[in-house]
């Protein structure tokens, strides 16, 4: 168990900078895997986790290059190796598996040949004993039928499945360290559950070291033994993964740790100020200096060493770390929600509202109608009051997103209508729409980079809205952008700076005052903090809900997220393939007795605690269409009756604290089924 | 990556970034050579007239056919002009008429074509198929139609090649519309209420400024070649004129014993459209848009 398998020694990486300054991405990194141990490396984006990654398979991205150190694996140095002894070691010892392996096999040979391509170049197996080999394969990634699974090309899989098979390729060659990077973020929530499942028992039956590369402390500490966090491109605190996530010892992972929402507490998460500083802007002092609520004087100007606590077995780069020993335990406070609900004071109404993507037929193209049995989304009826805070939850294709587009008016509904304040009904078309309703609906989106015009300077962005409602110009326009940079909290120099000269925080920021420079009533959150990290994601929640306590503001709040939906939201609505299943308040959602989809996708939260761990109750198959007749959830339900799911639809039932599930099983007994 | 970090924070004006892209261009050795060129041709179309030794319409049979000499650098022609004094004037009209040719070139295909990326649907289907049709008619049949219809003067040959090289920019410009129109910042500018015109010259223009710009180059390349081409078949510039084509297409009988005749206006010609072939590729990498990895189609 001791024996080191690879060892990275004072590696720096960097690049020459257009002005031909030499800037380094990571400094300095020493550590150590040792053999069958899974190592997270766990950092922010552009802290270096991945560079480090592909270091360590011998791998520096173009542009880049090894500064000084070395990675030496089973006693060779893999930076100074030419690319012909890499190919003996990269699939043969050294294994990858990539984020999307949807991109990653190739579109247009089977699944089975390719997985025998790489059987050919790492083992000596004839033909029939790779036959052999490529369906145990498959078996032991716990893929379906392996047999008929071989003659599939890649785009007939789902995501996990695709997913499984690139881990199935990467362990044809029996490495001895298999290299992960963010293998389930692209992933539904049930998926990665399922994955990371497989991931860790794959570990222990070959006993394969694996290093597991993520943004994310949630899957981290669900198969991790040893966890690196990485910070500016730096190891800040490296140690055992229970010690690490339950008494971090370094002011950042706690930070990190206490700014993730969880599932058990309502209210905010804390959020941690400023951002990670840029490559070549450290100066010589701490990295985390300006963030660090415990920094000194002595942090300002001196660079901490990693330092190794024999009695934790951990290394920590901090000056002060004894404090938050002393401090001992993490826990968690929570900053709590103003309520700010307008009960019986509706903004938004939806009623039986169905969204189709299907084209229009010839002949209903005359009549102007749209015919489909089968819509993307059917049904759907809410209530929205003022000041609330409304989440729409589901995995991806649950519709949820469909639902927003057509609130703003850039899809067209199928049947049903969406009523305004004062019962007025908003046209489905949006050339149709009164400017003054579009201007009461806002759009907030997932992507800042994609949402803001990469060509416009922030002034330019946030003109766009108030010159079109208002018809300002001149210096009240110009106070009125200062204004709105004010309340999310920018500095008015910000006006001059292009979307790219901005952190992903503050685009997001950007993106929150053009949404709110227009005064709406109703903002759709489409996804909003998920392309955040975890430290700037409560940095904006809190934001929104300060401006909502501040303005009055309704927001439909579409996440996959279920902890960042309970931290931020007054009332949860559930939804599987375009089907309303459970709606109610956040807190009754949470608990059960629940719809068994709601039970399904709060089993498969993955929480930084290493004591929780997902409960896995239903496959992770992925449905392409919803079903015509009955539930919507049949096909994967745990709970299903029987024949009475596959041909009615479920009716509405009240559970005692007001929340809504659309079920056969009658409440009372999904209490005593879900409470077992 | 580079770039963005840690270095340029100030916000430039117009004519800094203008700077910015020329100096990055001259920096690489393609880029500046073909820079030099461009700007070589350039000045030695404004400045012929007054440094041309001889009047280059002069005819004279004493000085039929000379080699290369002291008096006449690169020789004399069949009818006794002087070869230097008509290489130096003959692009000035090649170099008017196609560079104001691409820029209604320009003009009218990136409009067409943002528009159409934007509208979609059948707006989009019916003139992408016209200009298809278009695109399949040999271009030079059609130009030696007009031609021979209205004349060969400038304001015929302008907005005539001006079309004709138009259509390919539809296309690239469309396809570079398509790349943006997906993006949230288009949707949200629609869910906004802006009107079409607004979100093509606010939102779309300066995205796609760049594709086009870039195609539009390489166009002024291929449009001198076709204008020399006219030239060369008689339907360009009218004798006396002096012109590269026309040049080629006069001389390129006596090309057995008198190749100077023919060298000159042919080491203009291709001289030329080399620089702005590099000049194009050196201001695409310049605005980071790679040719040679990126098909614009």
């Amino acid at each position: 168990m001791n024996e080191i398998i690879e060892s990275v020694k004072n590696l720096s990486i960097g690049f020459n900078s257009q002005t031909g300054k030499q800037i380094s991405i990571l400094r300095n990194v020493t550590t150590n895997i040792k053999k069958g141990e899974t190592v997270g490396i766990v950092g922010e984006s552009g802290s270096g986790k991945s560079t480090l990654a592909l270091a360590m398979m011998g791998y520096i991205k173009q542009g880049l290059f090894a500064l000084e150190g070395e990675c030496i694996f089973k006693s060779e140095d893999l930076l100074k190796m030419n690319s012909r002894q890499l190919e003996k070691i990269r699939g043969r010892k050294i294994a990858m598996i990539p984020q999307n392996a949807g991109q990653a096999l190739t579109p247009n040979l089977k699944i089975g040949y390719q997985i025998d391509e790489a059987l050919k170049l790492h083992t000596d197996l004839n033909k029939n004993e790779r036959d052999n080999k490529i369906s145990e394969l498959l078996n032991k990634v716990r893929l379906p039928s392996p047999e008929t699974m071989a003659f599939r090309y890649p785009h007939e899989l789902s995501g996990g499945q695709q997913q499984r098979v690139a881990v199935a390729m990467a362990l044809a060659g029996k490495p001895d360290l298999l290299l992960l990077d963010e293998p389930t973020t692209g992933l539904d929530v049930t998926t990665q559950a399922h994955v990371l499942e497989l991931l860790r028992f794959i570990a222990k039956d070959t006993g394969t070291s694996m290093i597991y590369v993520s943004h994310d402390l949630g899957a981290i500490a669900q198969v991790s033994d040893r966890i690196v966090v990485m910070y500016a491109g730096e190891i800040v605190l490296e140690g055992p993964a229970r010690k690490i996530l339950k008494e971090p010892i370094h002011p950042y992972t706690f930070g990190l740790l206490k700014s993730i929402p969880k599932l058990s507490l309502t209210g905010l998460p804390d959020s941690m100020p400023g951002s990670q500083p840029q490559p070549g802007s450290i100066s010589d002092g701490c990295s985390f200096y300006e963030r660090c609520n415990l920094a000194s004087d002595k942090c300002k100007n001196n660079s901490p060493e990693l330092e190794y606590l024999n009695n934790l077995d951990t290394s920590v780069r901090c000056f002060n770390h004894k404090d938050l020993i002393q401090e001992n335990k993490l826990h968690h406070s929570t900053i709590t929600r103003k309520d700010t609900v307008q009960k019986n004071n509706n903004v938004l109404n939806l009623k039986d509202v169905s969204i189709t993507y299907a084209k229009q037929k010839f002949f209903d193209q005359l009549l102007n109608k749209i015919s489909d049995e089968n819509p993307t989304v059917k049904d759907i009826n809410l209530d929205i009051n003022k000041g609330e805070t409304i989440a729409l939850v589901g995995e991806s294709g649950s519709g949820k997103s469909t639902i927003l587009k057509s609130i703003a008016g850039l899809l067209k509904t199928k049947d049903g209508q969406i009523k305004f304040i004062n019962e007025r009904i908003l046209s489905s078309d949006l050339k149709l729409r009164d400017p003054n309703d579009l201007r009461a609906i806002q759009l907030i989106f997932q992507n800042p980079d994609e949402s803001l015009n990469p060509n416009h300077t922030v002034e330019q962005i946030l003109t766009q809205p108030l010159k079109l409602y208002f018809n300002l110009t001149g210096n009240e326009l110009k106070k009125n952008i200062i204004d709105l940079l004010k309340k999310v909290r920018l500095g008015e120099f910000y006006m001059s700076r292009y979307p790219r000269q901005l952190s992903g925080g503050e685009k997001q920021r950007v993106a929150v005052a053009r949404a709110f420079a227009a005064k709406p009533d109703i903002i759709l959150c489409d996804e909003v903090t998920s392309a955040l990290d975890v430290s700037v994601q409560a940095a904006v929640l809190n934001l929104l809900q300060k401006l909502k306590e501040d303005l009055g503001t309704t927001y439909i709040f579409v996440s996959h997220d279920l902890a960042v939906v309970r931290a931020i939201s007054d009332r949860v609505a559930v939804l599987y393939q375009g089907r309303l299943c459970e709606i109610g308040p956040s807190q009754n959602v949470y608990n059960y007795p629940s719809h068994p989809y709601t039970e399904v996708l709060l089993g498969a939260v993955l929480e930084p605690d290493p004591d929780i761990k997902p409960k896995l109750v239903a496959e992770d198959i992925v449905e392409e269409k919803p079903p015509e007749k009955g539930c919507s959830f049949q096909g994967r339900c745990p709970r299903k009756l029987g024949d009475i799911c596959n041909k009615e639809v479920p009716p509405w039932q009240i559970g005692e604290n007001g929340n809504a599930i659309r079920c056969h099983i009658k409440i009372n007994e999904l209490k005593n089924l879900q409470n077992v | 990556m580079q770039s963005d970090l840690a270095t340029n924070n100030k916000q430039k004006n117009n004519f800094e970034k203008v700077l910015e892209i020329l100096k990055t261009m001259a920096l690489k050795p393609s880029g500046f050579i073909g820079l030099s060129i461009l700007i070589f041709h350039i000045l030695l179309a404004l400045m012929s007239p007054y440094i041309a030794p001889y009047d280059y319409k002069a005819i004279s049979p004493n000085t039929m056919l000379l080699a290369p000499s002291a008096e006449h650098w690169f020789g004399t022609d069949s009818l006794g002009r002087d070869v230097f004094t008509r290489t130096i004037l003959g692009g000035r009209t090649a170099l008017t008429v196609t560079f104001f040719g691409s820029l209604i070139a320009l003009l009218w295909g990136g409009l067409l074509g943002i528009f159409c990326g934007l509208v979609g649907g059948k707006i989009d289907d019916v003139v992408m198929r016209v200009v298809d049709a278009f695109l399949s008619i040999p271009w030079i049949l059609a130009m030696l139609l007009i031609v021979s219809l209205l004349g060969t003067s400038t304001q015929v040959l302008i907005p005539a090649l001006g079309f004709f090289y138009g259509k390919g920019i539809v296309r690239v410009a469309r396809a570079a519309t398509h790349d943006v129109i997906a993006k949230d910042f288009i949707v949200s500018a629609r869910a906004r209420g802006h009107s079409n015109m607004s979100i093509i010259w606010n939102e779309i223009i300066p995205n796609v400024r760049d594709a086009i710009l870039v195609e539009g180059a390489m166009r002024w390349s291929w449009m001198l070649l076709g204008f020399s081409s006219l030239s060369f078949l008689g339907f360009g510039v009218s004798p006396p004129t002096p012109d590269w084509g026309l040049m080629i297409s006069n001389a390129r009988g006596l090309m057995s014993f008198a190749y100077w005749s023919v060298i000159a206006p042919i080491v203009g010609l291709s001289s030329l459209i080399i620089g702005i072939n590099l000049t194009a590729d050196a201001f695409a990498k310049a605005l980071g848009i790679d040719r040679s990895t990126k098909a614009p189609v």
